[in-house]
């Protein structure tokens, strides 16, 4: 295949980005995206042209650390998959593809196509866990039993994988979808009630304080979504916000 | 120097409740005095983090990612075993140490196996209280299934995704001691060197990734909790960044390692497509449940599929031949993996392997689909059913099993395992030796640590299915946050450990020059030449088969590599900054040491055991020879400057609860 790239190159947070394009040829159809980028990056090495930085680890859809914005698309064509997952027979020869980073204000750019995610992280330390300390004396996992309805809806919910796709993809740059997985999570278990309360307060506060906008029921998050998280879990999230808020002792 | 196990005396079941109650104790006073740094943030890193902080030490934690939750933990797919016997099948403590010391071929410490087989249990109850959300059946309690190597059901699971599940339960008690202050956390920082003071680990140096700046850390002890080294092959299931230079850096300073040829190549893995692919996929083993493996039993009609002219699905049963049904008939597809893929290359060797490159063989579900299909037809009382009904029912059930694996099978290769076998093919997948480690999983250098993938110490030269997730969380969570006190309690009046020691000095400066000699190379070929260029060398002669005139061929070859390695690469930009390709080529100059000492140890190990098959030592069926009169010991190799040229030293290895004997699947 031959492909023409047009991706975001930016030396820095504080300096000017700007699309540069590389002519490609001999890409493979069974190459995966950042395969592609790897070959790439090896002919522009080859040729004195510093390589393309991006963000990638597992490459198997789990870690969430790759997040590229293909062609106006959180991880590019396609549903249900991480750019990592993406290959190349999803593109014809002679195609243009444009690729940028996540953007969005909570999001700042560190180099090329690679953006500070933290604020991800802050949000989970503001309530994303059980206070439970590693004692080896908790209760026998068998003793409370969670209905199967409910545990298999806490995993669905628990399996976001942290990219971003839903902030990138949104018109408000919002994180709900993201704090909500979490708070769904907690919030269909028996063992999350106790902290239920300040968890979704203290998590909605934070992702407020890190600049992400507000939901505006679009439901764009939702088709993006590499993991099928579901809007439900906004819902859940919106309703819990609204009874902690009423009836909290704060 | 003489290795000390350190296994304490006793009975089997009581060594370490006896040992944690001999352990000296560090008040809570004292333990604010002293700060502890984690190196890595997967299952061991992050739950070792949070426990020590919980008990009131100080930790850092360091990991390469932009976040903790990114650790290749994250990737385990299938599950977590414990010997919580709630299947009634009759599993148990001693059962699954058993299990788990036959599984490793005999090649693993009895004191350390029956430590874990004794906190598995607990691992469950702490995770359940977490917030995990194991799968669970109709009653609300916990789900298990079966896993290669074993006759039970002890293995705990959410779908494919365990690994995820069980690191974010651990990210989510590290997030809240990062929240109290308790633990400092270092994301996209990279350990780039241990510096060692007075004989004992002080501290590290670390690279800010992002900035490129070099920081010095100190503290009382240092964890590594670092995983393997399965990308020495280039292609594997690890991560892009998983690498070896924390382990290989203290290896350096003194910490042996044990056992760095005993590799799993895993059974059930995407094949390889071509030339410019970056890794591999596993499909998980549970799929080895429900799935069956295959080829043709007819070599004409493996080259018709070779050729693309014959469907698999148009095969008959009787000309299939489900190998490891047929020659492990107690055991079946649920042969340990070191089995299974010597297997599986054993047919394509013969010529009977299934895609392009021939090497692949099917793994079907077609058999499954139907059986379950015809239980919900039983459950919903359905009359006179077509087939096609009874398979659309029993995909759904396939689906509600393996979903997230079959989706990505399908988008990696386009086919779909709903309609048509997988295909599969072994790959690199984990690393059972690592750093030596004592009973304490203390290494050779006082005050400096290894847990989970990074040490060596419990799937001897073999590890069972959902085991690597047991020990991560086992050496974080129960035994390490015990075990360090017994150093560190002599260490409570020391203060604060100055970084700005001679020590110290030296550890940055070697680290600066290092960068600055990449960045200045003026080389021709980028990283990832030399490294696929190792990975080759490594594959074929230290992979699944191994013979000492091939690894004699690969001692010299990859010395030449490296060689060519500093005299050729060529690293672009500058030390400055975010630079990814520089900090590549600091993992890849360690990973070619690495390799080299990998085939000293396979030469040296005249035996066959575990993933560890050497051509010469097999029997006439082809299984692997075993040699306990001379190589039941574990292999600690000390650094002296050249690999090839590693000093050994040898744990021998007793076995007082297990008899050794054959590994027999039949």
């Amino acid at each position: 295949m031959d492909l023409t790239l047009k991706i975001w190159r930016q030396n820095g947070p504080q300096e000017k980005g700007e699309m540069k394009t590389y002519p490609i040829s001999g890409v493979e159809e069974d190459m995966s995206f950042l395969e592609m980028l790897d070959f790439l990056n090896d002919k522009l090495i080859n040729e004195g042209i510093e390589p393309v930085v991006f963000d990638h680890d597992c490459r198997e859809g789990i870690c969430g650390m790759c997040s590229l914005f293909i062609n106006g698309e959180a991880h590019g064509p396609g549903r249900k998959v991480t750019t990592c997952q993406l290959h190349m027979r999803e593109f014809k020869s002679g195609d243009t593809i444009y690729i940028e980073p996540f953007r969005a204000k909570a999001f700042p750019i560190i180099k090329d196509l690679m953006v500070d995610r933290s604020a991800f992280d802050r949000i989970q330390r503001a309530g994303g866990y059980i206070s439970v300390n590693t004692s080896g004396n908790t209760i026998d996992a068998n003793a409370i039993p969670v209905p199967k309805e409910n545990a298999d809806k806490a995993f669905d919910a628990a399996t976001c994988i942290g990219c971003g796709a839903c902030v990138a993809t949104c018109k408000n740059s919002s994180a709900m979808l993201f704090a909500s997985a979490k708070i769904s999570q907690f919030s269909l278990l028996p063992q999350g009630q106790p902290e239920a309360k300040e968890r979704v307060l203290n998590m909605v506060h934070q992702m407020d304080l890190e600049g992400f906008g507000n939901c505006t029921n679009t439901g764009a998050c939702e088709v993006e979504c590499p993991k099928g998280i579901s809007l439900e879990n906004i819902a859940r999230m919106n309703r819990d916000y609204l009874f902690a808020s009423l009836s909290s002792n704060k | 120097m003489a290795l000390d196990s350190k296994v304490p005396a006793g009975a089997i079941a009581d060594k370490w409740t006896k040992h944690k109650g001999e352990i000296p104790l560090v008040s809570p006073a004292n333990k604010r005095l002293l700060d502890i740094i984690v190196v890595g943030t997967g299952l061991a890193g992050s739950s070792a983090a949070a426990s020590l902080a919980e008990m009131g030490y100080n930790v850092k934690a360091f990991c390469f990612q932009d976040s903790p939750r990114r650790a290749h933990s994250i990737a385990a797919q299938g599950g977590i075993n414990a010997a919580k016997n709630y299947q009634n099948d009759g599993d148990s403590v001693y059962r699954l140490f058993y299990d788990t010391i036959k599984g490793g071929d005999y090649r693993s410490r009895e004191g350390n196996v029956h430590r874990l087989a004794e906190v598995s249990r607990n691992i469950i109850d702490q995770c359940v209280a977490q917030g995990v959300p194991f799968a669970r059946d109709y009653g609300g309690l916990l789900d298990n299934r079966s896993f290669g190597g074993v006759q039970v059901s002890r293995t705990f699971y959410a779908k494919g995704q365990t690994g995820q599940q069980l690191l974010l339960g651990a990210y989510s008690a590290l997030n809240r001691q990062i929240a109290k202050g308790r633990v400092k956390m270092y994301a996209r920082h990279e350990m780039q060197e241990l510096v060692v003071v007075d004989g004992k680990a002080r501290g590290i140096i670390a690279k800010n990734l992002v900035t490129g700046e070099f920081e010095r850390h100190s503290a009382h002890a240092v964890l590594l909790c670092t995983g393997g080294y399965g990308n020495v092959f280039f292609l594997s299931t690890n991560a892009m960044g998983s690498n070896v230079t924390a382990a290989w850096k203290a290896h350096r300073k003194g910490a042996y390692m044990a056992n760095p040829c005993f590799t799993q190549i895993h059974p059930t893995c995407i094949p390889v497509s071509g030339e410019n692919q970056s890794k591999l996929t596993l499909m998980s083993e549970s799929l080895r449940n429900d799935g069956r493996i295959w080829v043709p039993a007819k070599k004409e009609d493996a080259e018709a599929i070779r050729a693309g002219k014959l469907h698999p699905n148009d095969i008959a049963e009787a000309d299939r031949d489900y190998y490891l049904e047929r020659r492990y008939p107690a055991f079946g597809n649920l042969v340990p993996r070191d089995v299974a893929s010597r297997a599986a290359k054993e047919r394509c060797d013969a010529g009977y392997g299934v895609n392009k490159t021939g090497e692949a063989v099917y793994l079907d579900f077609a058999a499954a689909i139907m059986r379950f299909g015809e239980e919900e037809v039983h459950v919903k009382g359905l009359k006179n059913p077509s087939t096609a009904e009874i398979k659309a029912l029993g995909e759904k059930v396939v689906e509600s099993k393996y979903g997230n694996l079959f989706q990505m099978y399908e988008k990696i290769t386009a086919s779909n395992p709903y309609k048509e076998p997988m295909m599969i093919y072994p790959a690199v997948h984990y690393t059972m030796g690592g750093l030596w480690v004592d009973y304490n999983l203390m290494t050779t250098i006082p005050g400096c640590f290894a847990l989970g993938e990074a040490n060596f110490s419990d799937h001897g030269a073999n590890r069972l299915g959902a085991s690597a997730l047991m020990q991560g969380l086992a050496d974080g969570y129960f035994v390490a946050p015990y075990t360090v006190g017994e150093f560190l309690s002599t260490d409570i009046r020391s203060g604060k450990i100055p970084t700005d020691s001679p020590e110290f000095e030296a550890a940055e400066q070697a680290v600066r020059e290092r960068t600055e000699k990449f960045i200045n190379n003026n080389g021709t070929k980028s990283v990832d030449f030399f490294h696929k260029r190792l990975g080759k060398i490594m594959w074929n002669e230290v992979g699944m088969a191994r013979s000492e005139k091939g690894l004699k061929q690969a001692i010299a070859d990859i010395q030449a590599l490296r060689e060519e390695f500093y005299a050729d690469v060529r690293v672009l930009g500058s030390a400055n900054g975010m630079n990814p390709e520089l900090d590549k080529a600091g993992r890849v100059a360690d990973l070619i040491e690495l390799g080299e000492l990998m085939a000293k140890d396979a030469l040296e190990r005249n035996e066959s055991c575990g993933g560890h098959f050497r051509e010469e030592y097999q029997s006439p069926e082809g299984e692997a020879l075993r040699d306990d009169e001379n190589f039941a010991f574990v292999s600690a190799w000390e650094f002296t400057g050249v690999p090839a040229e590693a000093q050994l030293h040898k744990e021998e290895l007793t076995f007082e609860n297990v008899e050794l004997k054959t590994r027999s699947y039949k």
